[in-house]
């Protein structure tokens, strides 16, 4: 900051006299649509909520929120953000850096957590929840014991291990220094040879089209599929499906994400999906004998938390009869 | 879609390699070209009409120009990032269509109903604006380009991706309308504020990531715009429709998407997009933050591996572009033989601040090997670094702001490829 301020020119943009009339457009923000959207939390606790969560709450908030992509233990699932470990990586090749390892401020993760997460279900835990994952996290990292109880009051003075691992922009005085000046523009070097070579490493996508023999039948099988049931209806449910796509996968490749794989799920029995952590209310509905066909898919997506009390799935439902039928389509036309 | 107009890498260079014997040394026809003796379908029949496409798309046979995705680099695609097709394009400005897209919760569906911006904070009245409302405000008009910090990241440990689009394609460069953040700000008030050495603004977007950035207020009144056009038309969802922040000079993940609300403060937020990411860890583990301007960076977008050499010797148009986060760009100088020796390319047009700048050689090629690097110079006198220089300030962990000298390895064949060199 101070770095920057020495510019001359930032400091007469602050001298200028800001205009004392204005355009009279806009209205007063209201105080309950502040607090609705100033949700963000400063390193010294400011915009904390009264609330704490424990360890062991945490671990269980945890395994059902956040464990789909960050591991069980926060170590992270293919290549979605790992949140512990990395301790002492930071000057080593490849350096690991997790909540643990180099996030300077507590306040971060908390405000992260609270206004970003869990991906595809923003903004639905209570404070409480978030001060109990917060706190397992910190426990995963071997931060806290797991009798820690983390809480609006003792956030902010929280020590992270990394917190004076960073300096200020200072490549004005390290970098420009050198960097200026009249360039060589003649015999800079002796010779030039070849280190190192892309081509060598190979990890450039192909561009499409360039592989249309494998394309040609991909395409045909995926018209096989869908011969039955009107195309439009499908293409109406693949729509539909955008409000699913941030936690749900489909088709060759898909993996469980926030919500299960749903190839193949239009006539098969529910909590079947090799690998998802379901909630509790699915695996009773499940032993129960349940199936997913197109009337029990309907009564779920139409209102999933009256269908099923207790379900994970942090989703409102869908209101309109045609968007359900489209989405049934469209789920029917993956096949396993 | 006719197979026919399939075009690939592979394919082109397979027709470029039959090709190149004959256009190098041939100016006289065999035969005469039938493309010219008979009388072609378009010369004698009737085209589209008016209306055969309301909106236009780019003709079929430029079907490859298209933002392209690296699959690994991401867990998945809501929250990941694709490049500009930089390799094809020419001239200075991004057609919205192909420009970059980054996205961290997925770029969402929002009309200008129900879209409201918020000030709060440290202002006199917190205030909120409708669309509607920000479209009275005196506006203004400013060509700037946006580069993800990451841009050539990938790059830094060695010679990783094989084509422009991929090494330098997290950037575009759009012709903005808005209403400058001072404006706005000044609407609010900002009295209550006090002095404003030293107060930032923190601003974030509507989407699920909520993606907040803290600016310095000194910064925020001098040329940050709150845009809602770009290339004279609506910005594209992708882009943050129907309105985002514009952040002249600086990482493009400080210019919010869908921005929601602008807070006066005390001190920055510290969120996750400005300390666990974005930040720049050196060679020793500690971590620089708050490198907000993106250096001086040029590139050379043809010939290169996307885009090799398919004529043969002769007259040859290299071509790039050059861009600084501190002002205009002033000369762009380019090498054939890897940075032995240096030629002075020619600006399309004076370098504009904080704008992409095009720049030509036009030169000719003996058909030899080359080793084709271009290095800019902004009006601070800043001289693009070699990869070499950067890591000796910074080591080789650094993910953002690499601003090296790119090479291309051009073949005798007319390919290109990514390397480095000594």
């Amino acid at each position: 900051m101070l770095k920057y301020l020495k510019a001359s020119a930032a400091i007469c943009l602050l001298a200028t006299p800001v205009l004392a009339d204005g355009y009279g457009l806009g209205r007063p923000a209201l105080p309950e649509e502040i607090a609705a959207w100033d949700l963000d939390v400063s390193p010294d606790g400011t915009g904390l909520p009264p609330g704490s969560g424990d360890v062991l709450t945490g671990e269980e908030v945890f395994a059902d929120q956040c464990a789909a992509c960050h591991g069980d233990f926060a170590e992270g699932v293919d290549n979605w953000p790992k949140l512990a470990g990395g301790w002492d990586t930071l000057a080593d090749d490849d350096p690991l850096k997790t909540v643990g390892s180099y996030w300077p401020h507590l306040s971060t993760t908390w405000d992260y957590v609270n206004r970003s997460m869990p991906f595809g279900a923003a903004q639905t835990l209570e404070p409480d929840d978030v001060y109990a994952i917060v706190a397992y996290i910190l426990y995963s990292n071997d931060l806290v014991d797991d009798d820690f109880v983390l809480s609006d009051e003792n956030l902010a003075a929280f020590e992270m291990p990394n917190q004076d691992g960073f300096i200020i922009d200072d490549r004005i005085e390290t970098e420009f220094s050198q960097w200026v000046g009249e360039p060589c523009m003649v015999d800079c070097k002796e010779s030039v040879e070849v280190t190192m070579r892309a081509m060598v490493l190979d990890v450039t996508p192909e561009e499409e089209g360039s592989d249309e023999a494998s394309a040609a039948p991909a395409a045909e099988a995926e018209a096989v599929q869908v011969a039955a049931v009107d195309p439009a209806l499908i293409e109406a449910g693949e729509k539909v499906f955008r409000k699913c796509k941030s936690c749900h996968q489909l088709g060759e490749g898909a993996k469980n994400r926030t919500g299960p794989v749903l190839t193949g799920i239009v006539g098969s029995p529910a909590g079947q999906v090799e690998g998802f952590r379901y909630s509790k209310a699915l695996t009773e509905m499940a032993d129960e004998g349940l199936v997913w066909d197109e009337e029990t898919l309907s009564a779920f997506l139409a209102k999933p938390k009256s269908f099923m009390k207790g379900t994970k799935m942090a989703f409102a439902g869908l209101k309109k009869e045609e968007d359900l039928a489209a989405i049934n389509a469209y789920l029917a036309s993956f096949a396993e | 879609m006719s197979e026919n107009f399939k075009t690939s890498r592979r394919g082109f260079l397979r027709g470029a390699a039959a090709t190149t014997a004959l256009a190098a040394g041939a100016s006289q026809a065999a035969t005469p070209d039938p493309l010219i003796t008979e009388v072609q379908d378009w010369a004698t029949g009737l085209g589209d009409g008016v209306d055969a496409t309301p909106y236009g798309l780019p003709i079929e046979y430029e079907e490859d120009v298209i933002r392209r995705n690296v699959e690994w680099l991401t867990a998945d695609t809501i929250s990941s990032i694709n490049f500009t097709p930089i390799h094809a394009l020419d001239g200075t400005i991004t057609p919205q269509g192909c420009a970059f897209e980054r996205h961290h919760s997925g770029a969402i569906d929002m009309r200008k109903q129900d879209y409201r911006l918020m000030i709060n904070g440290l202002v006199d009245t917190p205030l909120v604006f409708s669309y509607e409302d920000l479209e009275r405000f005196p506006r203004e008009n400013h060509v700037y380009f946006c580069e993800c910090a990451a841009n050539t990241g990938m790059e830094w440990a060695g010679a990783q991706l094989n084509g422009a689009q991929f090494t330098h394609g997290m950037i575009h460069n759009m012709e903005y309308t808005g209403v400058s953040l001072r404006t706005i700000l000044e609407e609010a008030g900002l009295d209550a504020a006090g002095d404003l050495a030293g107060k930032w603004v923190y601003v974030e977007g509507a989407d699920a990531s909520s993606n907040g950035r803290s600016i310095p207020m000194e910064k925020a009144l001098d040329d940050v715009l709150v845009a809602f056009k770009a290339n004279g038309e609506a910005l594209r969802k992708e882009h943050g429709y129907p309105v985002r922040l514009v952040v002249p000079g600086w990482e493009g993940n400080m210019w919010v998407k869908w921005l929601r609300r602008i807070e006066v403060m005390d001190g920055p937020v510290e969120s996750r997009e400005e300390t666990s990411k974005y930040t720049d860890t050196l060679e020793d583990g500690t971590s620089r933050k708050w490198t907000w301007a993106m250096d001086a960076k040029s590139v050379v977008t043809s010939p290169s591996p996307q885009a090799p050499i398919t004529h043969g010797s002769g007259p040859l148009v290299i071509t790039g572009l050059a861009w600084s986060g501190r002002g205009a760009i002033t000369r762009v100088d380019v090498s054939k033989d890897g940075g032995k020796t240096w030629e002075t390319a020619r600006l399309a047009k004076p370098g504009e601040k904080m704008a992409l700048t095009r720049f030509y050689l036009d030169t000719t090629w003996d058909g030899e090997e080359m080793f084709l690097q271009s290095r800019a110079m902004d009006e601070t006198g800043y001289v693009q670094p070699t990869k070499t220089q950067l890591r000796d300030v910074r080591g080789l962990n650094s993910i953002y702001h690499n601003n090296c000298i790119q090479t291309w390895w051009v073949r005798p064949n007319g390919e290109a490829e990514n390397v480095e060199v000594s």
